[in-house]
């Protein structure tokens, strides 16, 4: 905070804090060092507009750096397609709809019909566990828990938003791998007639344990945007319903979670957004085995991102085209993911806008 | 106009005449959790069906359902499910908190195993499976490198940015930049690392190599800034619009034009914000792995020039070192998780103390 | 339907902040009485405790007798549910729920209270917005969103909510405070024609208010600030306007202090 305002704050009324290299700028009455230039205030006929100045000048850059965002986005989508064309074109079955990847070999042969089926199943899975989960802590930290005990917690799970992936991903294989590997074990021998538990082993990396550490994952992420919207829920509208005779779990339910609701699927899309994305801790965590099973609990599973990270190593020309291609896939759809929630919070706050 | 209808209407009126209720006593809660507790052990036992963390589960499932029963015969239904979505709301919370404690906890006992002088101080060059030693320090100038990199270029573009945002921006184009920004900010970093590696990799950099891609610390740092650019931008925006605007009215009634305005003024107004949220998005880069393994490739050695040659990062050292077969990289892949997460933390803890003492948000 | 009040040496505490401090008075079936004074006297204070509202505040507590026809409403074994049901509550400002229709606001209380059929929750929706005065200009679009309405509108469509679940007693903070004159009369109105079936306590700023529409009218005030408010004089309305006991409340009400 060394250079904090302080100085500056003062300059628009006048004050010493920018007479230093400038004195012309200051623009607080002093007069001009040489009595040779116009007083600062002008005289005689007013200056014409500049055609270039300093100002056009830097609002051109703001602006070429404002668009650099739409550049990038841009780029992306084009380079990666650039990349890819190649791959796709080399390319000996549908991509589409095989399952396997073999894009290395002579006669290349890849497809992400398996990966972004896992992709896809990991973080829906995900999902359903973390979502209850999130919404009642979200809800304890706004709404039950002391301040005393709230603010520190809610700060905590600020913390836990930003432990690296990696860190997630390589609990997950040393230490979550065991009680998950035990649970699907007992999950087979109980309730095999159902087909997400069934098979005959091995267990362990298996979807399971990549969705369950996915769900800790986006937890803080979802808690956080979800007990702030819970947080902005109008007093007077939790009174009103309080005042009607209302439990503190109807007054939730008839103020809280209305008025939350879009907040909440916005944060739940975030979160999906972030569990399509997940690369290391899935490459860390899923069996590696391309195919298409609802299997939840037998090693296998795999998902866009780690097919990425697990082969990129060993991946030729083509092989690398292949996984760019998958790239753009995945790009594909974390963009729409991302679009929606955006489109949603837009709508929310346009709507709140409009009520105040 | 006195049609009170309701007063008619059979279990309408729901006013009532007496207002004293019953709770529901601890005894009797306590009752119910034993018993719970009784039952799920005797079936699990009985029936051999597990061991005792299915006990404690399927008790705590009972003595749920127990409580709702016996609370909506005490206290009725409405006080009941009051009483049961509260302690569904607190089992939340003990069920979250028990992984994350865990991890907590594992980062911090596997972590300090290897947490010497020689890990700091030492490269895995020459480190074969069976040696134990080998520290992560060609990695940790790699992440300062990137990192430091990937901020010289995201933070001035990202300001700027945010500037044209809140300054300059009207209309559908700035509409159009703000959305796409918020969009940005989920972009997955491997499609970052894969953006990075189509365009730099493979594209500009056989340029200065003799026609072959080249792996660096540099492209590292670009993938990385694509990934912070988003979060400054964000973060800056909100800053800057909560400068009051009779600042810069009085700027501007004093003849200073606006970009000195903006320069002199608004951003040194702003400035603990900005730096606030450039702190988080550092602390987001420098845990990246994905873009970091695809376009600088990882190194054992170390390689104190960015723009030639593979690097490493401490991420991505986690990650190699996890994926190694020697017995004694678990303990360097702990030890290099908690270094990274330490980092994390700080500037993550920094950015937050900064944050809660900023006039402006306050 | 209506019940006697009867507050005896209530005093609240915010924390360590003592609010009011032994407030006595009674308040009759079917009236209404009027609670007059500076700000930050404790009229609020002292109206929210009477149907328990200011424990959603952290740190409030209360000492003192409050009854509603001989039952202590602090008695530790009353449900605060049930205390709130029988005595309503309007706000100062006009507070439907934004994510319901006008419709759905007025029966919030009756869906609570576990009334499911439709014609019910239909005739009791129509009955309340007629008795708020409100149904004639919104019988055509009670689909729409109640935050929709204008502010006067809106207000009434909260009194409706209210009386909908066919409370007791009717609180009424400050509720014309953020409207204009013409819905201000509008509301006066209505607490003439509800005056028959509840009793109301109203706290307002407005001496003309308090003097046209009150049966009685209790004056609080604060020696300083930060001291806990007082009853300083509570008595028949037409006797405290024109010819108040007290010193303070002279001045007060000629305009003299506060």
């Amino acid at each position: 905070m060394g250079d904090n305002p302080s100085g500056s704050t003062n300059a628009p009324a006048g004050g010493p804090g920018v007479t230093g290299r400038h004195a012309r700028a200051a623009g607080n009455g002093v007069s001009p060092s040489s009595y040779d230039e116009p007083p600062i205030g002008g005289g005689g006929a007013l200056p014409k507009k500049a055609r270039f100045s300093m100002e056009t000048g830097f609002r051109g850059l703001s602006t070429s750096a404002g668009a650099m965002v739409l550049v990038i986005i841009v780029a992306i989508a084009i380079f990666l397609i650039a990349k890819a064309v190649p791959a796709l074109r080399a390319n000996t079955v549908n991509f589409f709809s095989y399952e396997q990847w073999f894009p290395n070999d002579a006669q290349p042969k890849f497809g992400i019909a398996a990966i972004a089926f896992g992709t896809v199943l990991s973080s829906v899975i995900a999902l359903i566990v973390a979502v209850p989960i999130a919404l009642g802590i979200a809800l304890f930290l706004s709404h039950y828990a002391p301040k005393r005990l709230a603010n520190p917690l809610g700060f905590s799970i600020d913390l836990l938003a930003a432990v690296p992936s990696v860190v997630f991903g390589l609990w997950g294989r040393d230490v979550f791998a065991q009680p998950v590997q035990d649970f699907s074990i007992w999950l087979n021998k109980y309730f095999s007639w159902i087909p997400l538990f069934g098979g005959d082993g091995p267990f362990g990396r298996s979807i399971m344990l990549g969705s369950l550490v996915l769900a800790i994952m986006v937890l803080p992420i979802i808690i956080s945007l979800s007990r702030e919207v819970f947080q902005q829920t109008p007093t007077a509208n939790e009174e009103a319903a309080l005042a009607l005779g209302a439990t503190k779990w109807e007054m939730i339910r008839t103020a809280v979670l209305p008025y939350g609701k879009p907040g909440v699927i916005a944060a739940v899309m975030l979160g999906l957004g972030r569990a399509l994305g997940e690369t290391i801790a899935l490459a860390m965590t899923l069996g590696t085995v391309f195919n298409i099973s609802f299997n939840l609990i037998q090693t296998g599973g795999n998902s866009i991102a780690a097919n990425i990270a697990n082969t990129f190593g060993e991946a030729n020309d083509t092989g690398r085209g292949a996984l760019i291609a998958s790239g753009l896939v995945l790009f594909a759809i974390t963009l729409v993911v991302n679009m929606a929630a955006r489109a949603i919070i837009y709508r929310r706050r346009e709507f709140r806008d409009a009520a105040a | 106009m006195s049609t009170m209808t309701q007063s008619d209407l059979p279990g309408v009126g729901m006013t009532p005449g007496n207002i004293r209720s019953k709770k529901l006593p601890l005894a009797m809660n306590l009752a119910v959790a034993v018993v719970a507790f009784g039952l799920a052990a005797a079936i699990v036992y009985g029936f051999g069906i597990g061991n005792w963390v299915l006990v404690v589960v399927l008790g705590w499932v009972l003595y749920l359902v127990g409580l709702l029963i016996a609370a909506s015969r005490v206290e009725g239904r409405r006080a009941a499910r009051n009483r049961a979505w509260r302690s569904l709301i607190y089992s939340a919370c003990i069920l979250a908190i028990l992984p994350l404690a865990s991890v907590v906890w594992t980062l911090i006992s596997k972590g300090v195993q290897r947490l010497d002088g020689d890990f700091f101080n030492s490269s895995m060059n020459n480190i074969g499976a069976r040696d134990p030693g080998g520290g992560a320090y060609h990695a940790i100038i790699g992440t300062i490198q990137q990192v430091g990199i990937a901020t010289i270029i995201a933070v001035p573009l990202g300001v700027l940015g945010a500037i044209y945002l809140v300054e300059y921006g009207r209309g559908r184009f700035a509409n159009t930049v703000r959305f796409f920004v918020d969009v940005m900010t989920g972009i997955p970093s491997i499609v970052a690392g894969l953006f990075i590696l189509s365009f730099w990799v493979l594209i500009v950099s056989p340029w200065f190599n003799n026609g072959e891609p080249r792996f660096s610390g540099f492209a590292a740092a670009l993938a990385l800034s694509v990934l912070m650019l988003p979060t400054i931008v964000r973060s800056t925006e909100e800053m800057l619009r909560l400068v009051p605007g009779p600042l810069r009215e009085g700027a501007y009634a004093l003849g200073v034009p606006q970009w000195k305005t903006i320069l002199k003024i608004v951003v040194p107004t702003a400035l603990p914000g900005i730096v606030t949220g450039v702190m988080l998005a550092i602390a987001r880069a420098a845990g990246e792995t994905a873009p970091v393994l695809l376009v600088a490739g990882g190194a054992a050695a170390i390689n104190f020039d960015p723009f030639n040659g593979n690097q490493s990062s401490l991420a991505l050292f986690v990650y190699q070192q996890a994926g190694d077969a020697s017995k004694y990289a678990p303990a360097r892949a702990w030890t290099a998780a908690l270094t990274l997460v330490a980092i994390v933390l700080i500037l993550t803890i920094a950015a937050k103390m900064l944050a809660r003492r900023n006039s402006l948000t306050r | 339907m209506a019940k006697r009040i009867e507050a005896s040496n209530v005093t609240s505490y915010y924390g360590s902040f003592k609010a009011i401090d032994s407030i006595s008075m009674t308040v009759e079936p079917k009236s209404i009485t009027a609670l007059i004074g500076p700000s930050g006297c404790g009229k609020s204070t002292f109206l929210r405790s009477i149907n328990r509202m200011h424990e959603v505040l952290p740190g409030a507590r209360i000492e003192g007798r409050l009854t509603i026809d001989d039952q202590n409403i602090y008695d530790a074994d009353v449900d605060v549910t049930a205390v709130r049901r029988m005595i309503g509550m309007v706000f100062q400002r006009p507070n439907p729920f934004p994510t319901m229709s006008i419709y759905e606001n007025v029966v919030a209380g009756l869906k609570l209270n576990g009334v499911k059929k439709k014609s019910h929750l239909d005739d009791a929706a129509e009955a309340s917005l007629r008795s708020a005065n409100l149904w004639e200009e919104v019988k055509d679009r009670l689909g729409r969103p109640g935050a929709g309405l204008s502010g006067g509108q809106q207000q009434r469509l909260c009194i409706a909510r209210t009386i909908a679940v066919e409370p007791q007693v009717v609180l009424m903070d400050e509720p014309c405070s953020a409207l204009d004159p013409i819905s201000t009369l509008a509301i006066e109105d209505l607490m003439f024609k509800l005056k028959d079936r509840f009793t109301i306590i109203i706290v307002t700023h407005n001496m003309q208010q308090a003097a046209r529409v009150s049966d009685k009218t209790g004056f609080f005030s604060i020696d300083k600030t930060g001291d806990p408010g007082r009853l300083i004089e509570y008595d028949d309305t037409q006797k405290i306007f024109s010819n108040p006991t007290q010193k303070k409340t002279e001045d007060y009400i000629t305009g003299r202090f506060g």
